[in-house]
């Protein structure tokens, strides 16, 4: 491009009424060697404006779908909570309801049976306490 | 929106956010977390995102406004104490020496551009937007960014030439 014109965008430049293709014209223009002394000067500010556009952003930014997930958990914690109520009610009612008197009437008696023969087992428990204090006298 | 076409949607413009966001908050790290805040607001909003009918200029405003806020509101804090090597304005001789040549020089000069003349340089000298363009972005006038603009693009060739007759390369 001829000298003249490159001094004229370059007044125009500073300016701020250049287009955006007179623009890329001056950075075409500077990027290459043979900028003539007195305008060298301009060199290094096209050069940062073309450097600056080479960074890129290379993080990784995790995407998660989050909002789905967390509908989905409180429609199935609404209907874990349900379940929960329905089994508590309904067990609390069984026990009359579900056994006759005589099976309750056996179940007792079974559970007495069961009662006295653990006591038994620790009165010989006892038995043992005794002979341990025995032994241990002559142990010492 | 599936998450594939969210980031085909985003692709094209991440960098400039990212570039964007550098330019206001110098430092890299901080541009990353930025970017990444603004690309999952994005996507926390993906519902929405149809409806806009130029999403780049919406995710661009929304990158100037998160900055300016952390800007803002680290004013009063340490913000000054991260990137001390560039905040430095006082001791102008101290800059000569660090910057390694021309090129690092024109940055450090924009960096200590107003905010706003920083934002209209970024977006027009770097990205190529049209006026129209930054206008939505920046909710100025046209005539409010030539102006900006020039100003910016001046002082940048003021300092230079300073610099220049300085004689230190």
């Amino acid at each position: 491009m001829e000298l003249t014109k490159i001094e004229q965008l370059l007044e125009k430049y500073f300016e701020a009424t250049t287009t955006v293709t007179e623009e890329k014209a001056l950075k075409t223009y500077f990027s290459k060697n043979d900028v003539p002394p007195h305008l060298k000067v301009y060199e290094p500010i096209f050069a940062q404006l073309i450097k600056a556009k080479n960074e890129t952003f290379t993080r990784r930014v995790p995407l998660k779908s989050k909002n789905n997930l967390f509908k989905w958990m409180s429609v199935a914690a609404a209907i874990a909570l349900l379940f929960g109520i329905y089994f508590l009610q309904t067990k609390n009612e069984t026990l009359e309801t579900e056994y006759t008197q005589e099976e309750i009437a056996s179940a007792q008696e079974a559970l007495k049976l069961l009662a006295f023969n653990f006591e038994k087992g620790s009165q010989q428990i006892s038995h043992l306490q005794e002979f341990e204090k025995n032994t241990n006298k002559f142990l010492k | 929106m599936k998450q594939i076409e969210f980031i085909n949607l985003v692709m094209p413009f991440k960098n400039k956010l990212f570039r964007l966001a550098k330019r206001l908050l110098i430092s890299t790290e901080e541009a990353e977390d930025a970017t990444q805040e603004i690309l999952l607001k994005l996507w926390s909003k993906n519902n929405k995102i149809e409806n806009y009918n130029n999403v780049e200029a919406f995710a661009m405003t929304m990158t100037k406004n998160f900055c300016l806020d952390r800007l803002k509101s680290k004013q009063a804090g340490n913000l000054k104490l991260v990137h001390s090597n560039y905040a430095d304005e006082n001791s102008s001789l101290q800059n000569h020496i660090e910057a390694k040549d021309s090129i690092d020089w024109v940055e450090k000069i924009m960096e200590d551009l107003p905010e706003q003349q920083k934002m209209v340089l970024q977006l027009r000298d770097v990205e190529e937007y049209d006026y129209d363009e930054i206008a939505a972005m920046l909710d100025m006038q046209p005539t409010a960014i030539r102006v900006a603009l020039s100003r910016a693009r001046k002082t940048v060739r003021e300092k230079l030439l300073e610099k220049h007759s300085y004689g230190i390369n």
